[in-house]
């Protein structure tokens, strides 16, 4: 009971999970365990089953792709309070980009398909988190198209 | 009145006039950045404060607006800009050597209250060549550190080969909180990946007291500014450096209208309450 209070209190710390009730807390927290990762692991791999996500408590996680002539291209990275993963949610539950440690990472990692039985239980559940992933991925996105309008650039790629 | 109009514009006509100064040194800071040190070689412009710009005139070629990005009370009468080399004037001055000649007017411009920030959190946000203008500042609160609670610079730049004075963000990392982030990187960098605004949620500061300082491109200070107040941060209290098409310096011309303000004399430090409502409008 304890390590649940902990994790509690760990999650509550997130953006993504800030101001949720603690029965709403408890429920998340019962699909997440502690995980600690060294640099240059893998957390997942693009293509692969997503049934997973991470809460980052610690470290840096680098989201990334194949380019053909230019190897593996960091699209993002992810530090403390942030989620990383959200293809878990999202049919067909496969992960769009792969993610790799870049500093030693501790995290809180989420058994998806657990989270997504319990919304499917109790609809109430899945639409906050619904909301609260809509609203994460929305700040990716913004983000996203100010990557793409290449704001410091002189224009020309 | 009318001696007033006339005082005005004898004035203006002053600072019409270029005063030579030479190139004494001249550093490379990226890949199209330089940083030149210039000298007068006889009369000074007066003192330069931080946030203001002067008037560059290469002979020949022509003139532009740059910020002071010295220290400034480290530099005495010098000058000190970083420079993109990306037009014809810029190019011809970041081709310019040690000896060199040009010419200096100004200063102009309004300055960063930097005073609004004593006795709270002080939060600087720099985006691409948007870090220079905001150097003085650093180097001011560094050299005044008790004026100030916490001390918090975000830089973001387009590439890790586009970052601007690393090896100083690496030196200030130790006395106070530097984050760094970059849209795009190779298998090189190890490092943040990502635009500036992902820096500021994390980022060590009491938004109910921060004051911030925002230099970048015009859309990425929208973004920020943006991130700021979703922080918390009063829009009163985030300040940004405009750029416009500066010509004169002194508000005759209006190259650099923007709406009912002209950016080099009531500019170009706007805080971000009073300058949002002109950033909607498409026209301006």
């Amino acid at each position: 009971m304890s390590s649940m209070r902990t994790l509690d209190e760990l999650i509550v710390e997130s953006p993504v999970f800030a101001g949720l009730g603690q029965e709403e807390l408890e429920l998340v927290a019962g699909c997440g365990k502690n995980i600690a990762m060294d640099a240059g692991e893998r957390l997942f791999r693009e293509g692969d089953d997503a049934n997973t996500f991470f809460l980052v408590r610690a470290g840096l996680v680098s989201l990334e792709t194949y380019v053909p002539n230019r190897g593996q291209v960091t699209v993002v990275t992810c530090g403390p309070g942030e989620i990383v993963g959200w293809s878990w949610l999202v049919p067909p539950n496969k992960w769009r980009l792969s993610a790799r440690v870049v500093e030693s990472v501790r995290a809180v990692e989420f058994d998806g398909a657990c989270l997504r039985r319990k919304c499917e239980e109790i609809p109430e559940l899945g639409y906050v988190l619904l909301s609260r992933f809509a609203g994460d991925l929305a700040d990716h996105l913004t983000a996203a198209y100010m990557q793409v309008l290449d704001v410091y650039g002189d224009g020309s790629r | 009145m009318a001696t007033a109009v006339v005082n005005e514009i004898a004035a203006a006509r002053g600072a019409m006039t270029p005063l030579p100064y030479r190139v004494v040194r001249k550093q490379r800071e990226n890949h199209d950045n330089w940083t030149l040190v210039l000298e007068p070689v006889d009369e000074a412009i007066e003192p330069i404060a931080p946030g203001q710009f002067t008037m560059l005139y290469v002979f020949g070629v022509g003139e532009v607006p740059i910020s002071t990005s010295g220290d400034l009370e480290r530099e005495g009468d010098a000058l000190v800009h970083t420079i993109r080399a990306v037009g014809a004037v810029t190019n011809a001055l970041c081709a310019s050597d040690p000896g060199d000649v040009v010419g200096v007017r100004g200063p102009f411009g309004n300055t960063w209250p930097i005073a609004e920030a004593h006795g709270r959190d002080l939060v600087v946000v720099g985006g691409g060549v948007g870090l220079p203008p905001l150097r003085p500042i650093v180097y001011d609160a560094l050299r005044h550190r008790d004026e100030f609670e916490r001390i918090v610079v975000l830089y973001g730049g387009r590439s890790p080969d586009d970052l601007l004075f690393t090896k100083e963000l690496a030196a200030w990392g130790k006395q106070v909180d530097v984050d760094v982030t970059v849209d795009a990187a190779g298998k090189e960098w190890d490092g943040k990946v990502g635009v500036v605004t992902k820096l500021i949620p994390p980022a060590p500061f009491d938004p109910e007291t921060a004051v911030c300082y925002v230099v970048g491109p015009e859309i990425m200070m929208r973004f920020t500014a943006r991130a700021l107040i979703d922080r918390g941060v009063a829009p009163e209290r985030v300040w940004v450096s405009m750029e416009r098409t500066m010509r004169c310096g002194v508000g005759l011309c209006g190259h650099c209208q923007l709406g009912p303000t002209l950016i080099c004399r009531d500019g170009p430090v706007y805080r971000w309450d009073e300058l949002a409502p002109l950033l909607e409008v498409p026209e301006l």
